[in-house]
């Protein structure tokens, strides 16, 4: 199958075992507002889709921590996470409302309501760019 | 909180036995996926679904003949659904995401506006005053430390107990402005914030004994002007006031409760507090006096 695949990205065509390999990345769609630029969150969505790193994408953050989603336990709980959503001071407190505290040093937070989509796509795909294949 | 049900989770199964989806037709799928409201978790080679706790799952994926490979770790409750999606449209995928919601019985995701307060305890001082203003329940006592616990009771896109917290310690992530949104607080925020309405200040302390006097005295205005257009004239000025200062939208406004209301609410409010206070002076008068190990003597 074509797929436009950046060559410093793992392969996604090889079929490897399967292993515990977590999702590092989260994709926060804000799909109930209209407070994220349609072209930011769009592109971003679109080069991750691209990229070739495994992804977890969410309709809505605020949503997942008032229903007190487990999936934000799960998020949370990874060594290392990039988080692609809002202001990083909201999210914080979003996970925190959920009873899932985000870790302080290992989590990078891009906010697509100011940053540009490939400010924020850099960001999330640095591990990757830099040859670094994520545990 | 909200319906404590898991919604469908959906899962682009792109593993050693799927085969990979364009890259368009991904792209696609996933947004209009996340634009109904289902959270997606593209699962590529050398990868899994990490630990999954619960809920139910469908994994989407080109599987051809031999199928799809077996699922692992899927214990714990979790329920595994496959759909082959080997040439069908984006319309035709999402109509056998709907089939399989439907067989799970699960809710329909999205229909609510998450708008609801998010509390920044690094600037949060329990000071209870968001608890006082609102009228809707959105906040309670937990452990006596101040939480949200009604996000669903929050009325959409008013701010007002943000305004009204002297510390900016209430966001509302889908606000258009910092530092409600939840951008960096700024001395002039803190600056700006201090000149707020002090809720308690303005009210004497006891907002519900406030409320009463108010009360009180607007019957006894009434009852010898008996100029109810003036009266209006005055609510209307205020409620002007409100929405200009504190950006509350009409739709709150008007749900706001009578001056019974709030009264009633106060007399539950109190007898509540004497209940209480019965019942812990009665746990308090049934301990034993302390012996002398008590003591330790």
């Amino acid at each position: 199958m074509a797929t436009n695949h950046d060559p410093t990205l793992p392969d996604p065509t090889t079929p490897g075992p399967v292993t515990a390999q977590p999702a590092k990345i989260l994709y926060c769609r804000c799909a109930y507002a209209k407070v994220i630029a349609p072209e930011v969150k769009d592109e971003v969505l679109q080069r991750l889709t691209r990229s070739g790193a495994t992804f977890e994408a969410v309709p809505d953050l605020c949503e997942m921590s008032a229903r007190r989603d487990p999936a934000l336990k799960r998020l949370a709980a990874e060594d290392e996470i990039k988080i692609a959503a809002c202001y990083p001071r909201a999210v914080k407190w979003l996970f925190s409302a959920a009873q899932a505290p985000l870790p302080k040093d290992t989590v990078e937070i891009l906010n697509m309501r100011v940053d540009s989509a490939g400010t924020v796509v850099e960001r999330l795909l640095q591990a990757y760019s830099n040859g670094e294949k994520p545990s | 909180m909200i319906t404590p049900k898991l919604p469908l989770r959906i899962g682009l199964y792109q593993n050693g036995g799927s085969r990979l989806l364009g890259d368009d037709r991904h792209y696609n799928l996933t947004r209009s996926l996340l634009d109904k409201g289902y959270a997606v978790s593209v699962i590529r080679s050398d990868s899994r679904l990490g630990p999954v706790l619960d809920g139910a799952w469908l994994l989407l994926g080109h599987f051809g003949k031999d199928g799809p490979l077996p699922a692992m770790g899927n214990g714990n409750g979790v329920k595994l659904y496959f759909r082959d999606i080997e040439g069908l449209e984006t319309s035709q995928i999402l109509d056998a995401v709907e089939e399989v919601r439907g067989e799970t019985e699960l809710p329909d995701p999205g229909g609510w506006k998450p708008w609801f307060p998010v509390i920044d305890y690094n600037r949060c001082t329990n000071c209870m005053q968001c608890l006082s203003f609102c009228l809707f329940d959105v906040y309670g006592v937990h452990e006596e430390k101040i939480q949200v616990q009604n996000e669903s009771n929050c009325k959409t896109d008013c701010p007002a107990c943000s305004r009204v917290c002297p510390e900016v310690a209430i966001l509302f992530p889908k606000y258009k402005s910092g530092p409600i949104n939840g951008d960096v607080v700024r001395q002039e925020d803190i600056q700006r914030e201090a000149m707020k309405v002090d809720i308690s200040a303005l009210l004497g302390g006891d907002l519900y004994g406030s409320l009463r006097q108010r009360q009180t005295e607007a019957r006894q205005r009434f009852s010898t002007e008996r100029d109810e257009s003036r009266a209006l004239l005055e609510r209307k000025k205020c409620l002007r006031k409100l929405k200009k200062d504190f950006d509350i939208p009409d739709e709150v406004l008007m749900s706001l409760p009578s001056a019974g209301d709030i009264q009633e609410r106060a007399e539950r409010a109190k007898a509540k507090l004497a209940a209480r206070q019965e019942r812990s002076q009665t746990v308090r008068d049934s301990r034993p006096a302390p012996s002398e190990d008590d003591w330790g003597i």
